[in-house]
């Protein structure tokens, strides 16, 4: 169970750029829930992200793992905890590196001093395996550079990297915002199959209106660094895009055409 | 034949500060500088531990390892009071100097007279004496071989993710900082110990025999990385070829009368040039349009006068 508590942030403290990101915003988030997380530009929807990776310090507020204080752990050791896909397919893998070496590298994560061989020639069995579930045909593509690959198949790999050690929570900053309609809706398909075999308790930040409503079992929407709505279980089996155009009008008076066109 | 193991000697005396080099410049993508200061800084203190009586090989390792000290200092102001990686090598290297002058007492000691490494049984092949060859080659094999085993660790695994994607090192649990100071000790480690050897090879430590160190290693490993990476050819191996070349090339150009005041100069213009063709800035661009003959269609259909079924 993850709980935040009472989290605030301010970018550009006592200049006259101030701007209160996160605002007092409490959340506890239940073991295997999937949450996505909606809101517009500016709300704060990825600055949670970066603080719950530890990627930014909270200026006030508190952030417990279960029984564990991650406030002032660095972000380094929380990700032993929790996994990240960013949106940029570039971020999550290391391009000069095989796509074999990118895999044995999320395998030695945690272990960056251990002077053991890095790749291990028994995983690459389970690995291709593994691929091969991804349907994207990465399982041929073992030596080959991961800057080499598409961008889907990049997002693919990061995530299954992200995962490769079942990290308590998964962090999802719109992972599939940068890919075409098509490998979108398949990466959607490969993530929404790993957590639920993986039992991964999850975030997804996403902008794109039909994936908040089909996958996940809790909706967030944030306006202004707090959470404004909050809906789960039936709520959000029945919501409708309708609703989430009304609540949007209602919160935040603008929409974003993308959202309701479902880039 | 003497001036081709005298290339080779100076050439694998080189390669091991190359290999230093190769970690921090080709890996890392950190241009460290402060090689600069301790390759001296390895000469220094070898020369000094030698002159009070210290066993040569044990004074080689203490020499190496001090340098490897001069990559922490580097690698802790960059990371931890977040200086430019450029600046902090500059900054360690400048005050080396000062450091070395310190250590040695002077600015040059000579070692004719003391014991060496290279104090072992002549090897003598057609009237040449190749133990010093041998025995360079040998450490040099050494490394190579260690080199190669270390970038297939882990931790290897990570260093090189550093130079990639630093962003990914922190989504893998490691720390950055501690990554690239590891970094920049094994090149300075290195670097040292080729700053210890040369100065027993060349029989004295001097405190400018530094200068420029990083700029020659640096045109060795474009020199390496451009005539082999079509090959599959290891990182070490790069390294060593290039050093050597370039060491070949030193003595070549010498010889057909380059001013050695000039060769500072030459060096800084193959080195831009080298870059440049490998950045593909002075690639020509090739022209894809090809004069075309006037085919059937368009203008030649369109002047025609005849009916458009006749076409």
């Amino acid at each position: 169970m993850l709980i935040l508590k009472n989290l605030s942030k301010t970018f550009n403290q006592e200049t006259p750029l101030e701007n209160k990101v996160i605002d007092s915003l409490s959340l506890k988030v239940e073991h295997k829930d999937f949450i996505t997380l909606l809101g517009s530009n500016g709300a704060g929807k990825s600055t949670l992200l970066n603080l719950i990776a530890g990627t930014l310090d909270v200026d006030e507020g508190e952030i417990i793992l279960d029984t564990l204080d991650l406030t002032s752990m660095k972000a380094y050791k929380r990700a032993n905890l929790i996994g990240r896909v960013h949106q940029d397919p570039r971020l999550s893998v290391s391009p000069n590196m095989t796509l074999l070496e990118n895999l044995s590298l999320a395998d030695a994560k945690g272990q960056s001093f251990s002077l053991r061989r890095a790749v291990d020639m028994k995983r690459a069995g389970f690995y291709k395996e593994q691929l091969e579930t991804l349907g994207l045909g990465l399982e041929s593509k073992l030596n080959t550079k991961i800057g080499l690959l598409s961008g889907g198949q990049r997002q693919a790999v990061a995530l299954f990297m992200a995962i490769m050690k079942k990290p308590k929570v998964l962090l999802l900053d719109e992972h599939t915002a940068a890919l075409d309609p098509r490998t979108s809706e398949i990466i959607m398909g490969v993530t929404d199959r790993l957590i639920r075999e993986n039992e991964i308790t999850t975030l997804m930040v996403t902008h794109n209106m039909n994936h908040a409503l089909s996958f996940g079992n809790r909706l967030l929407m944030m306006h202004e660094g707090k959470v404004v709505e909050d809906l789960k279980g039936n709520d959000k089996v029945s919501l409708t895009t309708k609703d989430v155009i009304t609540m949007f009008r209602k919160n935040a008076d603008t929409i974003e055409d993308r959202m309701v066109l479902g880039l | 034949m003497n001036i081709l193991i005298n290339i080779l000697e100076q050439g694998m005396l080189f390669a091991v500060l190359v290999m230093g080099i190769y970690i921090t410049y080709k890996i890392m993508d950190f241009a460290d500088l402060s090689v600069d200061g301790t390759y001296p800084l390895g000469a220094a203190v070898c020369a000094i531990l030698i002159l009070k009586g210290m066993n040569p090989w044990t004074a080689t390792l203490a020499a190496a390892l001090a340098a490897s000290l001069g990559g922490f200092i580097t690698g802790l102001i960059h990371t931890k009071l977040s200086i430019n990686g450029l600046m902090a090598g500059i900054l360690v290297m400048f005050g080396l100097y000062s450091v070395n002058l310190r250590v040695m007492g002077k600015s040059n000691i000579p070692l004719f007279n003391e014991r060496s490494i290279f104090d072992i049984y002549a090897v003598t092949v057609f009237g040449q004496d190749l133990s010093t060859l041998l025995l360079l080659t040998t450490l040099v094999v050494i490394l190579k071989i260690l080199y190669e085993l270390f970038f297939r660790t882990k931790t290897g695994f990570f260093l090189k993710a550093v130079g990639d994607n630093e962003e990914i090192l922190t989504s893998l649990g490691a720390d950055s900082h501690k990554i690239k100071i590891l970094g920049l000790m094994l090149a300075n480690f290195l670097a040292g110990l080729s700053g210890a050897l040369t100065a027993q090879y060349q029989g004295f430590s001097d405190v400018g025999m530094g200068t420029g160190s990083a700029v020659t290693a640096l045109a060795a490993v474009i020199i390496g990385f451009s005539l082999l990476r079509k090959f599959n050819v290891t990182m070490s191996g790069i390294a060593i070829s290039g050093a050597v070349l370039y060491k070949g090339i030193l003595v070549i150009v010498l010889r057909f009368g380059l001013d050695p005041n000039d060769f500072k100069l030459a060096t800084a213009v193959a080195v831009i040039l080298a870059m440049g063709f490998t950045s593909g800035a002075f690639r020509r661009k090739r022209k894809h349009v090809r004069k075309q003959k006037p085919s059937e269609g368009g203008e030649v259909y369109a002047d025609s006068k005849e009916l458009v079924k006749n076409l």
